[in-house]
């Protein structure tokens, strides 16, 4: 049975964190990770994987040393994904391969890539001469195969990570763009709020720097240009930001009910107090002028966690480097917080790790426990140079030591979605 | 503690599809006497069923919001606008911002003018690279990479329609549309939502998509046959596409009697599995999802099933040994084959039948084409219960 001090302030079962992994462009696993962001190191490098001549940005978070043999960003994702996994499991104490739970992946979509392609037009067979989808399908005709098959499906990675942790069920695989790390946390805390599972394995991974993808964010100017020197290239709410910095990586959570944790005896890292959600109907790219849906985002998951902002210690920014996202994530915080805001350090993770797209707001969230766990806030480097209209307690460039209760963890993503997590600490700690 | 749970009804539908668009121009889908629209030609050697011609401003009234999103994105966004409709959730921002929303969703169109110019360019030799980064950089349009995102269906939803109370977006072929069912129906009933959008689309007349089905050698070529019937077909494969748009309405009893609006049908569970697909663990496994669904009561069963021989055999046979009371129906019998969207289009057709009074509890099944076994149940609502 569970007491009264499993439930949180509206008598729902309150959800810890009992294990974290991850994997980063600055190394694999929490340690390596935790000492280079609390270094305040980059793992920003120039692109080595594919030829970057004609590309604007030729830099990049890429994460090199899990070897797939060929880039395939399924498999890569899917690695990293299995890394982080089956660090957080095994840091929960669970079976590495009966987590008995079910899976919540937050996971890139992903096409039939650009080598296969070529592959195909090169393949033997009776067909036409002429470039294009009706060669490649009477290729495909007569030299069928499922594993070129399987890079085009969704939710292949899911599958595999499925088969291999013993998850159980049927697992999510979901996108909500950049907020897509943050979304996973959100659908298994809401899983076990309900009563339908005791634990879920929460999680997002991106292994998909590719040529085309970098163009395809060139095309919307959203990337950095500052190729000369890499690693100073993510400057969150620095003046002379110009755009994000693509990034590989995979974050990992076990959460589980209170109940569930305290009754298996396990250590509890963290609790996700709560979450707020809203879409913002404007632009396919750009906030709302006024900030209304990141206002109601950060409002809505502030009073999911039943908490005021001046419960909140420190903020783990989405802090892309954009110009639009850094201004209008400040003014939204500005909104909510009132002038308390210059009292709350803010500092963005992905000004060493860059944006790890579907994987940051899960990322993110493992270096939230880390930081209320560990007394350390990670800084924002790269911060020399000040943005005058949105000042702010950055953290700048040198790691803080702080004893905090409670993370305001945000995502902002295309498509207008917003995603606020309140992680805190173990009410019993 | 967890309090009790609620009823979850279906108040609005939102269809689109080769048979034409809205409730009731698919209200006799099931009907095993109609025949199906087909395209032959365009896409030969496949068949596929094509979308109806549709007028696009019906639903997405801005130019520029059509101009912003391919065929993918339009189908669902116009068949969200009809579920809205259809529910009669006013259209004013503070109503739909209230308004939850659970998409089901793959990618989008490439723009295959592009990639046949890359592919050209690549064969000259001693290439890196280069001249795909240079084609891609000059050639691409800047906007078809938002209308290829797959979560951008749900953003043009919430910027077309207003729907901003939350937005998710499920991928994985058939899975990510029982999930997506799955994930509303639960939420509904525990209280965590009040009314939800579910739903997806998906664009059958692509070659780009058609390309990845026939590298895997699913694609049937052959004439045209009902989906049951190509289990004993002498190895043609048996997937038939199709070009469907499937939204629902879900919400709780309370809210759909406080506002007066009216059910299709009760949605009282939605399972899902996957697992080892030889014979015998997915004869297992697809058995305890219909046992759990309430199978045996059912009096109707409308499958999602692909017409993949191996596959729909054991659903055939589970369905006759644990549901042996009901009718059985193939929603890609007349809609084709629709993935991602599949699970959802084959519940709106059952909620349709019950609410016309064809039958009284209903299974809808889904076996995915690779992975992702589906069942949801529902039963007709009384006429105490504002049924349509």
């Amino acid at each position: 049975m569970s007491q009264a001090s499993d439930l949180d302030f509206a008598g729902r079962p309150l959800v810890a964190v009992t294990g974290v992994g991850v994997v980063s462009s600055l190394g694999q696993g929490v340690e390596a990770n935790w000492d280079a962001l609390t270094a305040g190191r980059s793992g920003i490098h120039r692109i080595n994987r594919f030829a970057t001549d004609e590309l604007r940005t030729t830099i990049a978070g890429t994460v090199d040393f899990i070897d797939v043999g060929p880039h395939v960003s399924t498999n890569l994702s899917f690695a990293m994904a299995e890394a982080a996994a089956t660090e957080a499991i095994g840091m929960a104490g669970l079976p590495r391969d009966d987590f008995a739970g079910p899976l919540f992946l937050a996971a890139p979509p992903v096409e039939l890539e650009w080598t296969s392609r070529f592959e195909l037009d090169k393949l033997p067979g009776d067909a036409r001469e002429e470039a294009g989808y009706d060669r490649l399908i009477e290729l495909a005709r007569q030299n069928r195969s499922d594993e070129v098959y399987e890079i085009t499906r969704f939710s292949r990675i899911a599958e595999k990570l499925s088969d291999r942790l013993g998850t159980r069920g049927l697992p999510v695989t979901l996108s909500t763009a950049c907020a897509s790390g943050a979304s996973a946390i959100q659908l298994g805390l809401e899983a076990i709020r309900r009563g339908d599972a005791e634990r879920a394995l929460v999680m997002g991974t991106d292994g998909s720097v590719t040529a085309e993808a970098l163009i395809r964010f060139s095309l919307l100017s959203a990337l950095s240009t500052q190729n000369e020197v890499p690693e100073k290239a993510s400057k969150p709410f620095s003046k002379d930001r110009d755009g994000f910095v693509m990034a590989e990586g995979s974050g990992a959570l076990v959460l589980e009910s209170l109940a569930s944790a305290r009754a298996r005896g396990a250590t509890v890292l963290a609790i996700v107090a709560g979450v707020g959600e809203k879409a913002d109907d404007f632009h396919r790219t750009r906030s709302k002028p006024d900030g209304s849906p990141i206002i109601a985002t950060i409002r809505a998951g502030l009073a999911d966690a039943g908490l005021s902002p001046q419960d909140i210690g420190y903020i783990n920014a989405h802090g892309t480097s954009t110009p639009e996202n850094d201004k209008m994530e400040a003014q939204g915080l500005a909104a909510v917080f009132g002038e308390a805001l210059a009292r709350v350090p803010i500092s963005s993770n992905k000004s060493m790790i860059g944006h790890t797209l579907t994987a940051a707001g899960a990322i993110e969230a493992v270096f939230s426990v880390l930081t209320i766990q560990r007394g350390v806030l990670p800084p924002t480097i790269n911060y020399n140079n000040p943005d005058p209209a949105i000042p702010l307690d950055t953290v700048p460039n040198t790691a803080r030591k702080a004893e905090v209760n409670a993370v305001l963890s945000n995502s902002f993503g295309f498509g207008g979605q917003n995603v606020s997590l309140v992680i805190g600490r173990d009410p019993r700690a | 503690m967890v309090a009790p749970k609620r009823d979850v009804l279906v108040t609005g539908i939102g269809l689109l599809s080769s048979l034409g668009e809205g409730v009731e121009a698919h209200r006799e889908a099931l009907a095993s006497a109609g025949a199906p629209r087909l395209d032959g030609s365009s896409f030969a050697p496949y068949t596929v069923h094509p979308l109806v011609a549709v007028d696009w401003s019906a639903q997405i009234p801005k130019k520029g919001d059509q101009r912003q999103m391919e065929t993918w994105q339009k189908i669902g966004v116009y068949a969200a606008g009809l579920a809205l409709a259809d529910a009669a959730v006013p259209a004013d921002e503070a109503t739909r911002a209230g308004v939850d929303m659970i998409v089901a969703a793959g990618g989008g169109e490439r723009d295959t003018t592009v990639d046949a110019l890359v592919l050209a360019r690549a064969r000259e030799a001693g290439d890196n690279g280069a001249r795909m980064n240079a084609t891609l950089s000059s050639e691409l349009r800047p906007t078809l990479f938002l209308a290829q995102l797959s979560n951008l269906l749900a953003g043009n939803i919430s910027i077309v329609h207003k729907v901003t109370g939350s937005s998710r977006t499920f991928m994985g072929e058939e899975g990510a549309g029982i999930s997506a069912l799955a994930v509303a129906q639960a939420r509904i009933a525990a209280g965590q939502s009040d009314i939800c959008l579910v739903g997806s689309a998906y664009n059958a007349e692509r070659k780009d998509l058609l390309l990845n089905y026939e590298i895997a050698g699913m694609l049937r070529s052959g004439p045209f046959a009902p989906v049951f019937e190509r289990i004993a077909d002498g190895g043609e494969p048996g997937l038939v596409t199709g070009s469907v748009g499937a939204f629902l309405v879900l919400e709780p009893a309370e809210h759909a009697e406080a506002r007066g609006a009216r059910a299709y049908a009760r949605l009282t569970r939605v399972e899902g599995d996957r697992g080892r697909r030889d014979a015998a663990a997915l004869e297992k496994r697809l058995s305890r999802l219909v046992e759990a669904a309430g199978g045996l009561d059912a009096d109707l069963v409308v499958s999602g099933a692909t017409g993949l021989a191996d596959a729909t055999r054991v659903e055939r046979d589970v369905l006759a040994a644990k549901a042996p009371k009901a009718e059985l129906r193939a929603a890609g019998e007349r809609l084709g084959h629709s993935f991602e969207t599949q699970f959802i289009a084959a519940t709106a057709l059952a909620a349709l039948d019950l609410a016309g009074g064809g039958h009284a509890r209903a299974l809808v099944t889904t076996v995915g084409h690779s992975d992702a076994e589906g069942v949801a149940a529902l039963e007709a609502v009384s006429n105490g219960e504002a049924a349509r």
